[in-house]
């Protein structure tokens, strides 16, 4: 179980070089930037995409590309990984830099931080080392001027010698200006005279001395000076890739190679060696970006405002920190449970009698009754309840999750939980991706990308279908409104269900650390390595875009997948349910076979089948549940809860029955996208099976003991 | 209060110079990239509730440090008039 390069397959942003398919003969423009600044907000305005957006440093963790239309032309552009700096320190990085070195891009838009600028200035002017086409783009311009910050940007352009354009890219006004930049950008010439960093005397002077000879290697397709810098480094991955993007014109240069070796002889016997260079190449770096900003950026003392000052006081609080995460988890939950009820109970009645008409309507025109029972019975009925009793949980939490998450709440919850996280040798950035698991334990799993350690992102990969995704809510929710909340009414039943559903959570969250804890003591052994997290300044979500967006998205989303997987299974369900083998219907055989392995951990048969039928989804679980149990005979009609209650408890369920299928639906094998996309982040069979058995293994013990105890008990 | 200190010992409120920076490696290259080099001037800004990491102020941006990596960044306190 060795912990290589290997084992964990792809890093970050390797799809940076498909892009042909947009290409053909369309200029390349590339979208750069730190991490969190409003870079996705840019892309999503110039190429009328939707990328999804979140204030939190890491958010893009792949690449996106689109085509942008400007009046004089169309181009591709492409969103980089955000990044602090080109050194090349982080796979990240070395993607962003290759990308700007050989990408093809014709232009590089570098969008920055008004809050912050100054920090950002590392990366423009690193940039412009490398790209004589830069357009800086000042976004957030209305949250600095929230801050009372005033920005002279003429100036800045002016010191620079590039154009600098000031946005607030979440505007709409926004996008025809960086349009019209953007094609001023490339009419215009190239960049010859625009500001060089200044590196002190004896990296200048030998620079100098290099120069000549690497112009004759570059010929004007790469700069020379970055060139001679990257040589006196010695950076051979850059070397190398710089060679072959120039046909091999660097390594015929041998002239040029053995001078750049006797260069950093002698900066070594100066006392200047490859770290000791780059410790001087980032602090003139620094420290111009110091001086480029004073007098354009005026009345900042810090970008850290008082009120984020005060509201971190309390949200990272000693004292509140821990209940105040606890008290927004309850609340999101209660919200959704309390708006779900009615829109649920009027789709449920409203898909049900369009059942009725469908299966007339198939009658009057003569469908065979296997037909109509396959996709009326089946394939309908699936999804309608599908539609009826996930949706509006989901078309609710998504949003207001999403909220928390654009406002800038979730590094803080990183933050918060860095110190546990630590405790399991892991990184504090793992809240991040089981955050992200919330919505989707793909996406969650894709984001384990943002951990630099590839053993804390292993630990992260593995551990992140303990927390349920939004598919797998609803079911908790229906159930705990069952079985658990009891004879509460009305809004104490709500808050009563939101209570129990922040207490599984929790327990999830727990598991998390229990298994990150156990990997990281036996199979995943390391220290936890350094950790830098960005803290960003809390923004005022775009209310009504994070509505229509998640909403929309979600909405169509889940509908689609849906449609593509609960139909089909609804129609095999019914032909199991149907066709008979020996007198018993196919359905119940299976069902059978899964009985005893199912009443060992607390449910039955048909329960466990259906955890097996929902691996494509766990939104069906729960409505194929109910098919089974309706297509053994008794009710075929079910209007509301209660009924669906008196279904279960018909077939033998208990509250301990309904306790061992929420452990197993917090507990299980993840859903079969999220298992693919384990395999495709791992590169690895080995820790995908880990990833499915982990959590499957954690799921059959707490039902099994579940179970176990309360017969033992004998209630 | 002009004694050499460490990043760590900097407690909610204080602010200091950086004098050098002791992490090597990658932890060495990300201080820097957020522009944590010599003379910057670092404010402490809380710690989070579980006692660690900590939260400081570096150039207008935010930065949260485990205290075992900013034990490595050498500072100079500031006493409260010299702060700018």
């Amino acid at each position: 179980m060795g912990l290589t390069k290997s084992s964990t397959g792809r890093r970050a942003g390797g799809e940076l070089t498909d892009f042909s398919r947009l290409r053909e003969g369309r200029q390349l423009v590339a979208l750069a930037g730190n991490p969190n600044v409003g870079k996705s907000t840019v892309f999503n305005r110039l190429t009328h995409m939707n990328q999804h957006t979140g204030n939190w440093p890491g958010k893009t963790v792949t690449s996106a590309q689109g085509l942008c239309r400007t009046e004089k032309r169309e181009l591709v552009l492409v969103d980089i990984p955000g990044t602090y700096s080109l050194m090349a320190h982080s796979a990240e990085e070395e993607v962003a830099r290759d990308f700007i070195c050989f990408g093809g891009a014709e232009a590089v838009v570098v969008v920055c931080d008004a809050t912050c600028l100054e920090r950002n200035m590392n990366l423009a002017l690193q940039t412009m080392e490398i790209s004589r086409r830069v357009l800086l783009c000042v976004n957030l311009l209305d949250e600095a001027e929230k801050k009372q910050i005033r920005l002279d940007l003429p100036l800045l352009s002016r010191r620079l010698g590039v154009p600098v354009i000031g946005v607030s890219a979440r505007q709409k006004s926004s996008r025809t200006a960086l349009l019209q930049a953007l094609d001023r950008l490339l009419d215009g010439p190239e960049q010859r005279d625009s500001y060089r960093v200044r590196y002190p005397a004896p990296v200048e002077e030998a620079v100098a001395r290099l120069l000549p000879l690497a112009e004759a290697a570059v010929r004007g397709r790469l700069d020379a000076r970055f060139l001679c810098l990257r040589l006196l480094e010695g950076d051979e991955k850059l070397l190398d890739g710089a060679d072959r993007y120039l046909d091999g014109a660097l390594s015929r240069q041998g002239e040029l190679l053995l001078a750049a070796e006797k260069e950093r002889l002698a900066l070594a016997a100066r006392g200047i060696d490859r770290d000791g260079l780059e410790d001087l190449l980032v602090s003139a770096l620094v420290m111009a970006g110091e001086e480029l900003c004073h007098g354009v950026v005026r009345l900042d003392r810090e970008g850290y405002s008082l009120r984020d000052r005060r509201i971190d006081r309390v949200l990272t609080g000693r004292r509140l920190g821990y209940p105040l995460m606890a008290l927004l988890l309850a609340g999101v939950f209660y919200l959704t449970i309390a708006g779900a009820n009615l829109p649920s109970d009027l789709l449920m009645g409203a898909l049900f009698r369009l059942q009725e008409r469908l299966a007339a309507l198939m009658a009057a025109l003569g469908a065979p009754p296997w037909l109509r029972g396959v996709l009326v019975d089946g394939a309908y009925r699936v999804l309608a309840w599908v539609t009826a009793v996930m949706l509006p949980p989901m078309a609710i939490f998504f949003p207001l999750f999403t909220l928390l998450e654009d406002a800038g709440y979730l590094p803080r919850v990183a933050y918060n939980l860095d110190r546990p996280f630590q405790r399991c040798a892991a990184c504090g950035k793992q809240a991040l991706t089981m955050a992200m698991g919330f919505g989707c334990n793909a996406a969650g799993v894709v984001g384990c990308r943002i951990i630099d350690s590839e053993r804390e992102r292993l630990l992260a990969v593995l551990t992140n279908s303990f927390v349920p995704c939004n598919g797998r809510f609803p079911t908790l929710i229906a159930l705990l409104g069952m079985f658990f909340v009891g004879s509460a009414s009305g809004s104490l039943s709500t808050l009563l269900s939101a209570l129990l559903l922040t207490l599984l959570i929790l327990l999830g969250v727990g598991t998390t650390f229990a298994a990150t804890r156990l990997l990281s003591a036996t199979v995943l052994k390391g220290v936890p390595s350094s950790f830098v997290l960005e803290l960003p300044p809390y923004r005022r979500p775009q209310l009504l875009r994070v509505l229509v967006r998640s909403v929309l998205d979600r909405t169509l989303f889940v509908l689609g997948r849906a449609a593509a997987v609960a139909a089909p299974a609804g129609a095999l369900l019914w032909l199991l349910a149907n066709l008979r083998l020996g007198g018993e219907s196919l359905l119940a055989l299976a069902a059978g076979f899964l009985d005893p392995l199912g009443r060992l951990m607390g449910m039955d048969g048909a329960i466990l089948l259906a955890f097996l039928l929902g691996f494509p989804a766990n939104e069906i679980v729960f409505p194929i549940i109910i098919m089974i149990y309706t297509a053994q005979g008794s009710l075929s009609q079910l209007g509301d809860l209660a009924q669906i209650k008196a279904l279960l408890l018909g077939q033998g369920w208990t509250w301990s029955t309904a306790l061992c299928v929420m452990l197993f639906s917090l507990l299980h094998w993840p859903c079969s996208t999220t298992v693919l996309t384990v395999r495709k982040e791992t590169g690895s069979l080995k820790w995908t099976a880990a990833a499915v058995l982990l959590p499957t293994a954690a799921g059959f013990l707490a039902c099994t003991l579940t179970a176990a105890f309360t017969q033992l008990l004998g209630i | 209060m002009n004694s050499l200190s460490t990043l760590d010992c900097l407690r909610p409120g204080q602010f200091a110079l950086v004098q050098s920076l002791h992490s090597t490696g990658g932890m060495r290259r990300r201080l820097q990239d957020i522009g944590l080099i010599e003379n910057t001037l670092v404010e402490c800004l809380g710690v989070s509730p579980g006692g660690d990491p900590a939260a400081y102020a570096v150039r207008g941006a935010v930065i949260a440090l485990r205290a075992e990596d900013s034990r490595q960044v050498e500072i100079r306190p500031l006493p409260r008039r010299e702060v700018p």
